[in-house]
């Protein structure tokens, strides 16, 4: 049980350093679901199966959600890709990088 | 008499002051036609000079805070984060170390409070589940406010990104959607036939799932707060597979303010009731059952509900007004 | 060694330190909304291992057992339960303030966005 519990806290701050390393807004979007995924388990190795409902249903479902709509308001998931993105500069004529 | 004498030390006074000022702006008359006379043309050349070159001067001064100035204050900035972050984290390691060890049972914090709740909770409030017990009932006055924060951070986020047919006019943000309408609804599936059958199967189950949480949350793990989320995340999965025209049949921004009213009001009442009993010494009314069956732990289970509903709506609530702008 | 000891402090500490210098660091404010959320999760992290007893159940009072010996302590998960449903309202909505910025100013970077607004003030 210790070391799984350790493994699930390793793969935590994995997840946590990618999340802060990756350029790209959706992937570490991604990457934060999974943090959170991993979060309630941990919830449940330490006796708390409240906690580890609320944080799946909220966590990773509700939080991660909310990140795609507004990544998709500035135009960031668009920007992936080259057609998209010249789609999106003759409807909207303004500049669609926004990582820099 | 002294009136009289007042009245002659102003005029006098204005006198003398205007008598100055008409004095002042002869002599600066002067000696503007006399700087004019007694420029030579060199002069001017070299006064010209002396300008292009300040003009010079500042623009390589702007330049400079433009480029390495901003350079310098931002790797300032990075190493005094870095620092910071790194005192920080030796400050709290050390304090770690110092904290009694994980699981211990004589850690301060398990003190006579939560041996209280676990001992008499079940007596006294009839829920199994001990944590849905305690923040519903000995702490009930907590989740009503926490109840209420998820409304104004509805209300808050309706305000920030709302918009309707009239206001493209004095907002800029409606502008900008009123002048590109596909800029950010374009890529939306419309009519996924794969999304529709899947959702079809699952939203059933999804929105059974959180009922059955909301209602066994005083017996088993879950509550209003969990189930809720659950409910909502069930109602953004038919939004995103049969669209908003569907949905408004039953959920319209009108069922959103009379649901969270009705709820919040609800929660109010009851607990104003069961705290006024309980501070007076009167016997409450509201029966709390026998253990472990469905209908028992008195308000438990109608606080357990309207918590649910507050949280379904603000979660529904966040996913259409981030979408569209509109409930 | 109290640290190795202390093993889920210990990650909660570390967890929080990665979201402050995320937060800190980053100029994109959807970054920095992201690390905020690490933030909120490893102090989660940290609250809820404080009530943790090695051996203990869940505090739900099962088969008339109500002695304190045989559950963990309630009152953190209760106090973390209400926190993560507070957490995603806070996370809605510096993103709705996020995205009334980009409308304003058409980017994301912070340091452009206060140039930008640096100029309207003159």
């Amino acid at each position: 049980m210790n070391v799984i519990v350790m493994l699930m806290l390793v793969f935590l701050i994995i997840c946590a350093v990618a999340v802060s390393m990756t350029k790209d807004l959706l992937t570490s979007v991604i990457i934060y679901m999974a943090y959170s995924m991993i979060m309630s388990v941990v919830w449940i190795t330490m006796e708390s199966p409240d906690l580890a409902i609320t944080e799946a249903a909220v966590g990773a479902g509700v939080t991660t959600l909310l990140f795609f709509l507004a990544l998709k308001k500035i135009h960031a998931i668009d920007a992936r890709n080259e057609v998209r993105k010249a789609h999106a500069q003759e409807k909207l004529g303004g500049e669609t990088e926004h990582e820099k | 008499m002294k009136s009289k004498m007042m009245n002659k030390l102003s005029e006098w006074l204005t006198d003398e002051a205007s008598a100055l000022e008409r004095e002042m702006e002869a002599s600066q008359e002067r000696a503007a036609d006399e700087d004019e006379a007694a420029l030579t043309p060199a002069e001017i050349r070299w006064a010209q000079e002396e300008k292009e070159e300040e003009e010079r001067i500042a623009r390589r001064l702007n330049e400079w805070t433009d480029e390495t100035g901003t350079k310098i204050s931002r790797t300032l900035y990075s190493i005094l984060c870095l620092v910071i972050c790194l005192t920080l984290i030796v400050l709290l390691l050390y304090t770690v170390t110092e904290l009694p060890s994980f699981g211990s049972p004589d850690h301060p914090i398990n003190n006579e409070v939560s041996a209280r709740y676990i001992e008499k909770g079940l007596q006294e409030t009839g829920a199994v589940n001990i944590v849905t017990g305690m923040i519903l009932d000995y702490r009930a006055f907590d989740t009503l406010g926490e109840s209420s924060v998820l409304f104004t951070a509805a209300m808050v986020v309706l305000f920030l990104l709302r918009k309707d047919k009239e206001s493209h006019k004095y907002s800029p943000l409606a502008k900008v959607m009123h002048d590109n309408p596909h800029s950010d609804t374009y890529y939306e599936p419309k009519n996924d036939i794969i999304l529709q059958k899947t959702a079809f199967v699952l939203v059933p189950i999804v929105l059974l799932t959180g009922v059955y949480v909301v209602l066994n949350g005083h017996l088993s793990p879950g509550g209003g707060f969990s189930g809720g989320a659950i409910m909502g995340a069930g109602l953004i999965l038919y939004v995103i597979a049969f669209g908003f025209a569907k949905m408004r049949r039953f959920f319209t921004y009108k069922t959103y303010q009379f649901v969270v009213l009705i709820a919040l009001l609800t929660y109010a009442c009851s607990k104003c009731y069961s705290f006024f009993t309980g501070a007076n010494h009167i016997p409450s009314v509201i029966p709390l059952g026998t253990p472990g069956a469905i209908l028992s732990s008195g308000l438990i289970l109608v606080l357990n509900i309207c918590v649910g509903f507050v949280v379904t709506c603000t979660m529904y609530c966040f996913y259409a007004v981030f979408r569209k702008g509109e409930l | 060694m109290q640290l190795l000891v202390n093993y889920e402090e210990t990650a909660a500490i570390i967890l929080f330190c990665i979201g402050f210098s995320t937060m800190m660091l980053h100029k994109n404010l959807i970054k920095k909304i992201i690390g905020m959320d690490m933030m909120d999760a490893a102090i989660f992290l940290f609250l809820a291992s404080q009530g943790y007893i090695e051996g203990r159940k869940a505090p739900i009072v099962a088969g008339g057992v109500q002695s304190v010996e045989a559950y963990i302590n309630p009152i953190p998960a209760g106090l973390v339960l209400t926190g993560i449903v507070v957490s995603v309202s806070v996370t809605a909505l510096m993103l709705a303030l996020a995205v009334r910025l980009y409308y304003r100013y058409h980017t994301l970077n912070l340091d452009e966005i206060i140039a930008l607004a640096g100029k309207e003030e003159v």
